[in-house]
């Protein structure tokens, strides 16, 4: 089995979110960049897991700068056996997903995984973009993933529930919280991720259909009206009158 | 304009969130709805679509098929605009079009562009923490709009309804089942939604948290810890790494509101926190607190609820 697994770097969970330069761009002060969670945990996870049980390999596939390379090592330490780089700054998700897909095309993978979406720019769009691309099923929102030959048997979430989901290889997936459980590299994986693999390539020619122009900061909330736990009248009638809730 | 939007329905009633879309794009131009399977597409009209095109033919909203259903009507109504919720279907199928019409996309629209010149719209990222403006330069555009950001508006028209019968091609995916999580309104949808967190102290005490909710008429969601330890099913965990949502009322009980927590939730319109320690960090982001033990709380609020229903 030939799996591609998309890494993204994302600033950590705790990352205190600021702009600069006339809120055009993200302030990287201080912010500490990790794997984006969706890419490690479930879709990276899930693809080593399947490896390990069926044979085969995972490569990893990023589209970024020498910036991003201690991510794609950390996805090395957690045991995939090598990885791509495409050397671009990505601009948008059609970008990426043009990179990726001009790979995969030329070296033909079984399933390509991307998390579900990035937890900075949440646009849930590259595995779509992807499929499209390739010309290939895309299963969204992948909550579980079991193969037996050459089909897939795949939990996905929809409105009200999750449809379980029948698919050939080959195909593109998104992972969502479900699919594997995080996995710590130990010192091994971190040692011999220092020499795997990691492959440069050029990126390709791709338009540019859309770019952050900006970025805003919510409103700030007006302070917390407390209320004594004795008085849930007082709540209600604040819920109903004052913020129409309810 | 012409524009797009993708309609989906479930039991043959028209989604809420398609509402929205539906409305949304009637402010940016004429609006073709596009739908599929046994629907009753009359209500679209009253939202502001003019026309609507349904494919029998089709079922299920599958990727492959529901793109080529989406580009052909763009061909064929020569829009230039294409309109999805960024709902578990619209994220699916709205990146598919994005990449087959060659067209930008803003993924997670909270409001109306901004069409003066640029064509820029502001859109969700950093899970809610802050917003980018996109700005969209290709000719066709594809826009996903965020669930319960864009308050349907009822005009009163009516749409013209015709069927279509495009070759879709095949489907690469096989639908084997369903597994509902139950009757309710599901977590992205909700507009009001009762959570909580590990101050409920094991499972068997949600029986106050759900009273609440169907009081209220509301969706029970729950913190991450809760669903990691296996108190509450996966689909109820709200925050960073699980669902977002943005109801009209949250109110957490028992959630001290960590940064990863707050990013799923504060999209919300109103917070109600109800927690013991009152540094808890959720009360710097809510509208209403409550320092107090939710045991005693939850129900207090629940008979405040009922004698408020009852009087209505």
């Amino acid at each position: 089995m030939k799996l591609l697994v998309c890494i993204s770097k994302a600033p950590d969970t705790t990352s205190k979110i600021a702009f600069t330069d006339g809120d055009t761009k993200f302030d990287e002060n201080g912010v500490q960049y990790i794997v984006n969670p969706y890419d490690e945990w479930y879709a990276l996870v899930r693809a080593l897991e399947l490896v390990e049980a069926n044979g085969g390999t995972v490569t990893t596939i990023t589209v970024g700068t020498a910036a991003d390379d201690p991510t794609i090592r950390k996805a090395l330490a957690i045991g995939a056996n090598d990885a791509v780089r495409i050397d671009a700054e990505p601009k948008d998700a059609f970008f990426v997903a043009k990179q990726i897909a001009e790979y995969a095309k030329a070296n033909e993978f079984d399933i390509v995984f991307t998390g579900k979406e990035t937890i900075n720019y949440n646009g849930a769009q590259l595995g779509g973009m992807i499929a499209e691309f390739l010309n290939q099923p895309y299963v969204s929102l992948a909550e579980k993933l079991d193969i037996a030959g050459n089909v897939a048997t795949l939990d996905r979430m929809v409105a009200g529930g999750s449809e379980v989901i029948e698919v050939n290889t080959p195909f593109v997936l998104s992972a969502a919280k479900g699919m594997a459980e995080q996995r710590i590299p130990n010192m091994r994986g971190i040692m011999a991720a220092r020499t795997k693999p990691l492959t440069v390539v050029p990126a390709t020619e791709v338009s540019n259909l859309s770019e952050i122009v900006s970025y805003e900061m919510p409103a700030e909330k007006s302070a917390c009206k407390y209320i004594e736990a004795d008085n849930m009248d007082e709540l209600v009638e604040l819920l109903h009158n004052e913020a129409k809730v309810i | 304009m012409s524009v797009i939007v993708f309609v989906e329905s479930k039991n043959g009633n028209v989604s809420k969130a398609s509402f929205e879309a539906v409305s949304y794009g009637s402010k940016i131009g004429d609006v073709t709805a596009v739908t599929y399977g046994d629907v009753d597409a009359t209500a679209l009209g009253e939202f502001g679509a003019k026309k609507v095109l349904v494919h029998k033919g089709l079922s299920s909203a599958n990727d492959q098929q529901a793109t080529k259903l989406v580009v052909a009507a763009v061909e064929e109504t020569g829009a230039d605009t294409v309109i999805f919720s960024q709902d578990q279907i619209g994220k699916a199928i709205a990146p598919r079009v994005s990449a087959a019409l060659n067209a930008g996309h803003a993924s997670g629209a909270i409001e109306l562009p901004k069409t003066d010149g640029d064509f820029i719209v502001k859109t969700n990222v950093f899970s809610g923490k802050a917003f980018a403006n996109v700005k969209l330069n290709s000719d066709k555009k594809v826009i996903s709009l965020l669930p319960n950001s864009f308050s349907p508006e009822k005009i009163g028209g009516s749409a013209e309804i015709s069927e279509v019968s495009y070759d879709l091609g095949s489907a690469g995916i096989t639908v084997k089942d369903f597994k509902s999580e139950g009757e309710g309104v599901p977590l992205p949808e909700a507009e009001l939604v009762v959570s909580a967190g590990r101050g409920l102290k094991g499972p068997e005490n949600w029986g106050m948290v759900e009273d609440l909710a169907a009081t209220l008429g509301a969706t029970t969601a729950c913190s991450r810890p809760v669903a990691d330890i296996g108190w509450r099913p996966h689909h109820e965990h709200v925050g960073q790494t699980g669902v977002a949502i943005r109801p009209n009322l949250y109110i957490a009980a028992g959630i001290s509101g960590a940064i990863q927590h707050l990013a799923g939730v504060n999209g919300s319109k109103t917070i109600v926190v109800i927690n013991t320690d009152s540094e808890a960090p959720f009360f710097k982001a809510a509208d209403y607190g409550i320092v107090g033990d939710a045991f005693e709380v939850l129900p207090k609020l629940n008979e405040a609820l009922k004698k408020f229903k009852a009087a209505q």
